[in-house]
C-alpha cells in the first residue's frame, strides 16, 4: 500500500453554460472574472495529495470553493476537468455503478447539517451504510450499537434524531460515517453548525478517535483555529484556487502571501504553536561532571541564579542554585551531586503554548523543554512565551535582558549614608520624630 | 365576421368520435374494470347492516386519530341513517374511494417523474392547469360518450378533475426534501431507487398525504356532479332534488356529503402525520411496543455483568 490515500490532480469545476470552454480559457491564463460569460469557476487548478492516516484540512472563506472540492472527491459534483485518484481509480471516469461501489467501500462523508434521516432511529441511521451494502439487520444493528458507544452515545440507539441535541446529532453523523468502515472520511464543515463549547469538545473527540482509528480525513472548515487544531496539513483556498499547503506551523510562521498572512493574524497562536516552535537554546547548561566553580562562573556570566544540569546524552537531571554552589566552593568540594535539586518544571516539545503558562509561572528558571527521550532540547523564558503570542514571525533572538537590579550591598550603603545625613541634620533640635528610626525609646 | 370561427369544439368532437369508433375495446375494458370495482365496493359497504358499519368506521377513526373523532363519526353516520341516506352514502363513498385510488396510482408516479426531470415538470404544469380550471361538468360529456351512463363516467371525470393536486404536491414534496439528506444517500452509495424509497418518499410523505387529502376532497365534490351522469349515490339525490326543487331531499343528501367529507378529511390528514396524534390506537400500540423493547433491552444488558 502506498502512503497516498487520495490524490487530486489539476481539478477544475465550472458551473454554467460552457464549462469546457471556460476551463480551456482558464488554462491559457485568463482569470476567473474573464471567463464569467462561459460559467462560474468554483475550483481552479487544485492539486494536492492526502497521505494515509492524516487529517488534511481545506480552509477558506465561503465562496472559496472548498465545499465544491470535497464534493468532487466522492463524485457528488462531477469533475469538469482533472483527476481524483483513490486507490488507483479515477473518480472522474468512474461509471455510476463503480462510483457507488467506491462510495460504499472506500469513502464516506459527514455533513454540516448532519443530514440524518429523521424518520429512522439513531441506530438505524448509523446502520444505513451497512444496509446499503446488504449486511443483514441483526449484524448491522449490533455494529451500530458498538460504534455508538465509541462516540459516547451508548443507549441512545432507540431515539429519533430530533430527540438529540446538535452535538449528539453530529456524533450520530460521525458514527454513521465510521460504520461505513471506509478508509477515507470526508467532513464538510462538520462542526460549524455547533455552538463553540460543543465544537471544541467535538474537535477534541475527533482527535481522540483519530488517534485510535488512524483514518484518512479530509476536513473542510472556514475556521482557522479549527484548521490549526485538527490539521496535520492545511490547504488554504481563495477564489477557487489553493494558495498554500503546509503544516499549521508553516502557515502561521511562513505565510505564502498577504492573504494568508492576513488570515492568520487573528489565529489563537497559543493553541497552535508548540514548545518546540518557540524554545531557545538553554544557555547556562552544565554537565553533571563539572565542578561547582564552573557552575558558578557560568551562572554569573549569564546573570542567572540557577542552572540546569544535564547528564550524559544531555538528559536533564536537575538544577543547582548559585547559593548552594558558593557554599560548595567555600567548603572546597568538587562534586555537584550533593547540591543537585530536582527539576521544578519541564514540558515536552509538542506541548502547545496554552499549556505552558502555569508551568512557566511556577518555574524559577526559564521553562525547560525536553524531547521524547527526556533530553534537554531548549528553554522558554517568560518573555519569549509572551513574544510568541504577538503577531508576526516570533523574532525572539534579540530580546533585551531585563535590567538587572544593583547589588543589594551597594543599595544598603547608599541608604545608610542618606540616613546618617538626616540624623546629623535633625540631632540639634532633637524634637518631633518624623522618622521611625529609634524614636520609640 | 359570422363566417370566421376557430372550430376547436368540432375538432374535439371528431376526435371523440374517432376514439369511440376505433379504441372501443379499451373503453369497454376500462368500463368493465371500473364498473366491477365500484359496484363491488358499494355492495360490500352495503353488505353489513348500517350499525355494524358505523362501528367499523368509528374504529378506523380511533385507530388513526382519536376517540373524539370516533364518537363524532358514530354520531354523524347515525344521522345519515336517520335521514335515510345510508345506501346512497355508501355508493358515493365507493365511487370516491375507487376514483381516489386510481388518481393516486397515476398522480404520484407522475409527480415523482416531474420532481426528477425539469422538462417533464414544465410540460405538465400547463396541462395540470387546464385540467383543474376546465369546468368539471365538461368532462362528463365525452366520458358519457365513451362509457355510457352510470358509475364509470363519474369515476373517469373525477379522476381527471382531482389529479392535479396529487401530482403537484408529490412533486413539491420530493423537491422539498433537504438536499443534504439526499446527498448523504448518494455519498454512502445508495442507488437512485434506494434514495427514492428510503429517503425522498418517506420525507415527502406529509406533503404527499396533503395532496391525497386534496384529491379526496375534489373527488367528493366531483362525485356529486357525477350524479348527473347517472352514477348512483348522493349525487343522484342532489340532481333529482335540483330537478324537482325538492328542498328537504337536497339538504339531506347534501348533509350526507358533508359528513363523508369530514370523516375522510380527518382520517387522511391523520394518516399524513401519524406522530401528531398520540392518542390514536396506532400511536398507543407503537408506544407500548417501544416500552416493551426497552424493557427487554434492560433485562438483557445486566446479564453479562451478573455472569462475571
Amino acid at each position: 500500500m502506498s502512503d497516498t490515500a487520495l490524490e487530486a490532480r489539476n481539478l477544475y469545476k465550472v458551473f454554467g453554460r460552457n464549462p469546457q470552454q471556460a476551463v480551456k480559457r482558464l488554462k491559457s491564463g485568463q482569470t476567473r472574472t474573464d471567463v464569467l460569460d462561459a460559467g462560474t469557476a468554483a475550483v481552479i487548478d487544485a492539486s494536492f495529495t492526502v497521505n494515509r492516516g492524516e487529517i488534511f484540512v481545506i480552509m477558506g472563506l465561503s465562496g472559496s470553493g472548498k465545499s465544491t472540492i470535497i464534493r468532487m472527491l466522492n463524485g457528488l459534483h462531477d469533475i469538469t476537468d482533472g483527476e481524483v485518484i483513490i486507490g488507483g481509480d479515477d473518480i472522474a471516469k468512474a461509471q455510476p455503478s463503480a462510483l457507488r461501489k467506491i462510495r460504499r467501500e472506500r469513502i464516506s462523508m459527514v455533513f454540516q447539517h448532519f443530514a440524518l434521516l429523521p424518520h429512522r432511529t439513531v441506530a438505524a441511521n448509523v446502520a444505513y451504510p451497512l444496509e446499503l451494502r446488504g449486511v443483514d439487520t441483526r449484524e448491522r444493528l449490533a455494529k451500530a450499537e458498538e460504534i455508538l458507544s465509541m462516540v459516547g452515545l451508548e443507549g441512545w440507539g432507540d431515539k429519533l434524531p430530533s430527540e438529540l441535541s446538535g452535538g449528539m446529532q453530529q456524533r450520530v453523523g460521525i458514527a454513521r460515517a465510521l460504520a461505513a468502515d471506509t478508509e477515507i472520511l470526508l467532513m464538510d464543515e462538520a462542526f460549524s453548525a455547533l455552538d463553540p463549547l460543543i465544537r471544541r469538545e467535538m474537535q477534541e473527540q475527533l482527535v481522540e478517535l483519530q488517534a485510535k482509528l488512524q483514518k484518512t480525513i479530509v476536513f473542510i472548515t472556514h475556521d482557522l483555529n479549527e484548521a490549526m487544531f485538527l490539521g496535520d496539513r492545511i490547504a488554504v483556498m481563495r477564489d477557487g484556487r489553493i494558495v498554500q499547503i503546509g503544516t499549521p506551523e508553516d502557515i502561521l510562521t511562513d505565510p505564502a502571501n498577504d492573504y494568508v498572512e492576513q488570515f492568520v493574524q487573528d489565529v489563537d497562536r497559543a493553541r497552535v504553536l508548540t514548545a518546540a516552535n518557540v524554545m531557545e537554546p538553554a544557555r547556562p547548561v552544565i554537565a553533571e561532571t563539572a565542578g561547582p566553580r564552573t557552575a558558578l562562573r557560568q551562572m554569573r556570566d549569564a546573570y542567572m541564579s540557577a542552572t540546569y544540569v544535564v547528564g550524559r546524552d544531555r538528559k536533564l537531571i536537575g538544577i543547582v542554585t548559585d547559593r548552594d554552589a558558593v557554599k560548595l566552593v567555600r567548603k572546597g568540594e568538587t562534586s555537584l551531586a550533593t547540591i543537585l535539586k530536582p527539576v521544578p518544571q519541564a514540558v515536552e516539545e509538542d506541548e502547545i503554548l496554552m499549556n505552558l503558562f502555569i508551568p512557566s509561572v511556577e518555574s524559577p528558571l526559564p521553562l525547560a523543554v525536553t524531547d521524547a527521550e527526556g533530553r534537554l532540547a531548549g528553554v522558554i523564558p517568560r518573555v519569549t512565551l509572551l513574544a510568541a503570542l504577538g503577531p508576526g514571525p516570533g523574532a525572539t533572538g534579540e530580546l533585551t535582558i531585563p535590567i538587572q537590579p544593583m547589588p543589594a550591598t551597594m543599595i544598603d550603603e547608599v541608604l545608610a549614608e542618606a540616613q546618617n545625613a538626616v540624623d546629623s541634620a535633625s540631632a540639634p533640635t532633637g524634637a518631633v520624630g518624623t522618622d521611625d528610626t529609634g524614636e520609640v525609646h | 365576421m359570422d363566417e370566421f370561427r376557430i372550430p376547436i369544439g368540432d375538432v374535439v368532437d371528431v376526435a371523440v368520435d374517432w376514439l369511440r369508433d376505433n379504441v372501443k375495446w379499451l373503453f369497454d375494458f376500462i368500463s368493465q374494470v371500473v364498473g366491477f370495482l365500484v359496484d363491488g365496493l358499494a355492495d360490500a359497504l352495503n353488505a353489513l347492516p348500517a350499525p355494524a358499519m358505523i362501528v367499523v368506521f368509528a374504529l378506523i377513526a380511533w385507530l388513526v386519530r382519536s376517540w373524539q373523532l370516533a364518537i363524532g363519526t358514530a354520531v354523524m353516520l347515525a344521522i345519515v341513517v336517520g335521514i335515510n341516506q345510508w345506501e346512497q352514502s355508501m355508493q358515493t363513498l365507493a365511487l370516491v374511494l375507487i376514483a381516489t385510488i386510481v388518481t393516486v396510482l397515476i398522480s404520484v408516479p407522475l409527480g415523482i417523474w416531474a420532481a426528477r426531470n425539469d422538462t417533464v415538470s414544465a410540460t405538465l404544469k400547463p396541462v395540470l392547469d387546464l385540467m383543474q380550471t376546465m369546468p368539471s361538468l365538461v368532462y362528463l360529456i365525452p366520458a358519457m360518450v365513451f362509457f355510457g351512463a352510470g358509475f364509470v363516467p363519474g369515476v373517469v371525470a373525477t379522476v381527471i378533475f382531482s389529479m392535479p393536486p396529487g401530482v403537484r404536491l408529490t412533486e413539491l414534496g420530493i423537491r422539498g426534501v433537504d438536499s443534504e439528506t439526499v446527498e448523504a444517500g448518494h455519498a454512502f452509495g445508495a442507488t437512485p431507487s434506494q434514495i427514492l424509497r428510503g429517503i425522498q418518499l418517506p420525507l415527502a410523505m406529509p406533503t404527499i398525504m396533503a395532496g391525497i387529502n386534496q384529491v379526496i376532497m375534489l373527488a367528493l365534490s366531483m362525485a356529486v356532479i357525477a350524479g348527473m351522469a347517472g352514477a348512483d349515490g348522493l349525487g343522484k339525490e342532489v340532481a333529482l332534488a335540483l330537478g324537482s326543487i325538492d328542498i328537504p331531499r337536497g339538504v339531506e343528501a347534501g348533509l350526507g356529503v358533508v359528513f363523508i367529507a369530514v370523516f375522510l378529511d380527518r382520517v387522511t390528514a391523520a394518516l399524513g402525520n401519524p406522530a401528531g396524534f398520540k392518542s390514536s390506537l396506532l400511536g398507543m400500540l407503537a408506544r407500548r411496543r417501544n416500552q416493551q423493547r426497552r424493557a427487554q433491552a434492560e433485562v438483557q444488558t445486566p446479564q453479562p455483568a451478573m455472569s462475571e
